[in-house]
């Protein structure tokens, strides 16, 4: 059996003719239709650069991916390469000296010139030096709105949240869910960061989530945005759903007029054949404050023993974030670039937007980079708590939301 | 062990009565209508995975397909990317096989003996061991992955085969070894007796008597590795390497994936495709099942 | 001469020894090492790897004012007491029916066992379809006539957890049933004779003789539901993911969450720390009652 697998082994290294390309395993959790394809930009461009790129996907970022590309890495038995949120999710791993330091390439390439917004070469740099090479940006703070139901309705379509509250009465009235809202604690919790921006504003934000102020967490301004939240978790009452795109399919299917999701929701419109501005309207900062917040992906790769895979890493790294392979990928996946100087002239209405609003630099970093997963984690609880259970004050929820905050310092 | 089998007869429940009797139609019926219960979600599945997208979408999950089409089924087996490899489950099924085979039989093989010994070979602290077994047996496995990979990473086993099916037989045998154990001490302890009057040894004896004895609880015991470790992801990923990833690592990629669009009809039949295997396994085995123990073998 | 009697008894029963090796070293190393590492690791400050920065009891103190975990214990409880008395039950009554020597007994039984074969996730979603309000089952009822039919249990807090029972009966209960008859095709012919010349009746017969004698069967089976209960995560995570708000969430959930998707490895120990020592309150009486009044040999 051992030889068996030998011999296909050779047989599958040997089938491209590139004998004497270094492969380098990449795992990621990258494997929905609209994401392999963005994958398979990066493949093919690390592919033509003469080293060879070994798929290693898997699907579900964190409880399923997670532990397997940690035990990999602990094992002794690292990949080459492994997607992470950036952020604080890697941080333990570059502390016990498992990551490869690859400030030189970026020195060598220039990134602290030419990555934009600079939060994200700033999330992958540990005590001065780089650890990941930032790929894409995502951003929650979204609200995505049906034409139709407010056609129907007659009334026009909000362009903010505060209007989309007003409307609200009239959209129920018409039998139709206000705000569709999945059950899943992060959704929860990312329609509560988006409210925090829009009700909150963007000096109360970063006071709490950069600064550390916890005086104003527990102030009476977020209060406000909780008795907001209260407000919001009456209208997706009636929301029946789990997973997110089950409550964006509610949007498409003119069942509810709005969610609170981030721009990867854009594809679930543009698969129904739905077309932006006229089946659907999308407001990044909720039509309220034009800021987004700038999560995403990156690549860390991990130390290794040899030198040559070193080297590939290496070229892996360089190549991610050259201004090619951004585009190509980015526009596969659907998301905005890191680089502000490349050409995205094929993107979308929303997508435009998106990238209208990072040129103004109105953006903020994203939560993965200011608190650790713990407490986003126990974030998540709070809120999904808060939004389901319609008895739970907004007073208690700030309690327990400044604890939660105080004790993740 | 085909003549000792030979020897066995049917189920041993009161012998049947008339075809139509009023036991029979309550017997029937009551099996009828549990097979509804669990036939209903297949209806589901089945149905799902025969429509396209947009008639999903409409959502009258009962209802039969307007428009049948088998694509998600060709998608599943064939089409569906898990990142770059556009093979679908087809790629990972020989893997999973070659994987199951050593892993169901190792983990049996070293339970059986185990249970076999507890029962009636028994040792200064066997039931020590054995109540520690139990207690195994309700470790979840995801709060043992990072210690079971540095135990692996010392004894040079991680990332081959063999340290998966290794891991297959440790998980394996709490409850294996429950099976069989609590299934030989309830075969009779004058027929060990006599056999070892006739000078038979440890190994005589398990495989002329037990074996051949415990014919439906090996095939209960099969169903559940076979079901455990066909469907196993988590270790399947994690102490292996790409090139050699179970089927369930495709499954997962089709089925979990958390942004852009979710092909419910594809993840269907990618479920149904992957339970395939196991079920057909639970027909064949049905064979051996319905020959029971005869009195007349075990009394001799 | 004493060291010869030790050496005898090292070599009595030398075969079953080096049979149970495995055993032994798997309880030892493993289960053994596994839970003393947990213990460990529960009391320091880890996070995404193992440290050995001890804090006390904090991850404890911690847990226990957690409105999760203490709501995670409560919905176990509910699941865990119905889970355990229905999957028996019914388990137990299919295999004796389908003991009839009854036709079609392979199709029957293949039908049972198939759920236990899929995975968790589809089931999940499966069975989140058909229990959803909006195009499952409630409203396949309301349209018959029956317009004020309610049966929404996943998105109804107080029933969620009944919701779940109803997809983890529809998944174990075939396994068990195949046991629980591999129980009674191991039971002896002659016992039904000696029953029926007596006279007694059938239902009689399995309540007093039959179900006395299947006692090693019912203990693997207790055993078996009773791990699956408690481990019982992927089916919440697929239908339900632990909601709505916490009304589903369950222990194991907890432990996961903070293991991997926190990366809390100390407060996810900690949890899991408290799962083993229930386990043990349960598991140690009954060792001594098995094991405490028997001879060893």
């Amino acid at each position: 059996m051992k030889t068996w697998k030998i011999a296909a082994l050779m047989l599958s290294v040997a089938a491209p003719g590139a004998a004497f390309a270094t492969e380098l395993e990449v795992t990621h959790w990258w494997t929905s239709g609209g994401e392999a394809a963005a994958v398979g930009e990066l493949a093919k461009a690390f592919d033509a650069s003469g080293d060879k790129w070994i798929d290693g996907a898997i699907a579900g970022s964190g409880g399923t991916a997670r532990p397997i590309m940690i035990s990999r890495i602990t094992g002794g038995d690292p990949m080459g390469a492994t997607q992470f949120n950036h952020g604080q999710q890697a941080l333990e791993l570059v502390q016990a000296g498992l990551m490869q330091d690859i400030t030189d390439v970026a020195e060598a390439n220039n990134w602290a010139e030419v990555i934009f917004p600079k939060s994200l070469l700033e999330a992958c740099t540990v005590d001065g030096k780089v650890y990941c090479a930032p790929v894409n940006i995502h951003s929650p703070e979204w609200l995505w709105l049906s034409n139709k139901v407010y056609e129907d309705i007659g009334i026009p379509v909000p362009t903010n949240w505060d209007e989309f509250v007003a409307s609200a009465p009239q959209v129920e009235a018409a039998g139709k869910i206000p705000l569709a809202l999945g059950n899943q604690s992060w959704q929860s919790n990312l329609a509560f960061g988006a409210l925090a921006i829009a009700i909150g504003g963007i000096d109360l934000w970063k006071e709490i989530n950069v600064n550390k102020n916890m005086e104003a967490a527990a102030g009476p301004e977020m209060l406000k945005v909780f008795v907001a939240a209260a407000d919001a978790r009456k209208l997706a009452a009636k929301s029946t759903v789990q997973d997110w795109n089950q409550a964006t399919n509610l949007v498409i299917t003119d069942q509810a007029a709005g969610q609170i999701m981030g721009d990867w929701a854009q594809g679930e419109f543009q698969v129904a054949g739905e077309v932006a501005g006229k089946d659907y309207t999308c407001l990044p900062g909720m039509g309220v404050n034009e800021y987004i917040s700038t999560g995403g992906d990156a690549f860390y790769f991990p130390l290794n023993a040899d030198p040559e895979i070193t080297a590939a890493q290496k070229r892996l790294a360089a190549l991610l974030v050259s201004p090619e392979v951004q585009v190509a990928f980015n526009l596969k996946k659907g998301s905005l670039p890191i680089r502000g100087d490349v050409d995205l002239s094929a993107a979308n209405d929303c997508m435009n937007k998106g990238l209208a609003i990072l040129a103004k630099g109105n953006i903020l970093p994203g939560g993965d980079m200011v608190w650790s997963p713990d407490v986003q984690t126990q974030l998540g609880d709070l809120q999904v708590e808060f939004w389901k259970s319609q008895d739970m004050t907004a007073e208690a929820a700030q309690a327990q939301y400044v604890a939660i905050l105080s004790a993740g310092l | 062990m085909g003549d000792a089998t030979a020897a066995m007869s049917g189920p041993s429940g009161a012998k049947p009565r008339r075809r139509l009797s009023g036991r029979n139609i309550m017997v029937y019926g009551i099996l009828i209508v549990m097979c509804m219960y669990y036939i209903l979600p297949l209806w589901v599945m089945v149905m799902t995975s025969l429509k396209g997208m947009p008639e999903i979408r409409l959502g009258n999950i009962f209802a039969p397909p307007v428009e049948i089409t088998f694509q998600p089924w060709v998608k599943a087996w064939s089409e569906a990317c898990t990142g770059l490899n556009c093979d679908g489950l087809s790629r990972g099924f020989w893997n999973s096989v070659q994987i199951l085979i050593p892993s169901v039989f190792l983990s049996i093989a070293v339970a059986s003996v185990n249970g076999y010994a507890l029962v009636n070979w028994r040792f200064k602290g066997s039931d020590l061991f054995f109540t520690i077994l139990i207690f195994g047996s309700f470790i979840p496995y995801q709060v043992m992955l990072y210690p079971i990979v540095i135990l692996l990473r010392e004894m040079g086993l991680y990332g081959g085969l063999w340290g998966l099916v290794l891991v297959h037989t440790v998980f394996g045998m709490p409850i294996l070894t429950l099976l069989f154990r609590n299934y030989f001490s309830s075969i009779p302890e004058e027929l060990f007796k006599a056999a070892r009057v006739d000078g038979a040894g440890f190994w005589g004896i398990y495989f002329r008597i037990m074996m051949p004895m415990s014919l439906p609880i090996f095939v209960v015991a099969m169903i559940l590795q076979v079901t455990g470790i066909w469907n196993d992801f988590l270790f399947g990923v994690v102490f292996t390497k790409p090139d050699v990833y179970p089927m369930t690592v495709q499954l997962n990629n089709i089925v979990n994936s958390v942004q852009g669009v979710k092909e419910y009809n594809v993840n269907m039949a990618a479920t149904m495709l992957t339970g395939l295997v196991p079920l057909v396994i639970y027909f064949i085995s049905g064979k051996l099942f319905v020959r029971g123990i005869a009195a007349g073998a075990v009394k001799g | 001469m004493a060291s010869t009697v030790r050496g005898n008894r090292w070599i009595r029963n030398l075969n079953s020894k080096i049979a149970a090796l495995p055993m032994v070293i798997t309880t030892m190393v493993v289960f053994v090492g596994g839970t003393i590492w947990t213990v460990v690791y529960s009391f320091t400050n880890s996070k995404l790897l193992p440290r050995e920065e001890f804090v006390g009891f904090a991850q404890y103190e911690r847990l226990w004012s957690n409105s999760r975990w203490l709501q995670s214990i409560e919905n176990l409880a509910v699941y865990g007491i119905f889970a355990l008395i229905f999957t028996i039950v019914v388990g137990f009554v299919l295999a004796v029916l389908m003991d009839q020597k009854i036709r079609y007994e392979d199709a029957f039984r293949t039908i049972m066992l198939y759920p236990f074969a899929l995975s968790f996730i589809v089931t999940g979603l499966v069975w989140q379809w058909i229990l959803n309000p909006e195009f499952g089952l409630q409203s396949i009822v309301r349209s018959m006539g029956w317009d004020n039919f309610v049966f929404d249990p996943l998105y109804n807090p107080d029933i969620v957890m009944y919701g779940l029972l109803i997809a983890g009966l529809w998944q174990g209960t075939g396994f068990i049933m195949c046991i629980m008859l591999a129980g009674l095709r191991g039971i002896d012919e002659d016992i039904w004779k000696a029953t029926r010349v007596d006279g007694i009746p059938t239902w009689k017969t399995y309540i007093v003789v039959i179900i006395p004698m299947m006692r090693p069967v019912f203990i693997t089976v207790l055993v078996l539901v009773t791990a699956g209960i408690i481990k019982l995560y992927d089916l919440v995570v697929a239908q339900t993911s632990g909601g709505p708000g916490l009304a589903s969430q369950v222990p194991a959930m907890y432990v996961y969450d903070y293991l991997f998707t926190a990366q809390n490895l100390g407060q996810g120990l900690a949890a899991s720390t408290m799962m083993l020592v229930s386990v043990l309150v349960v598991l140690i009486p009954w060792a001594y009652l098995e094991f405490g009044g028997k001879k060893h040999g």
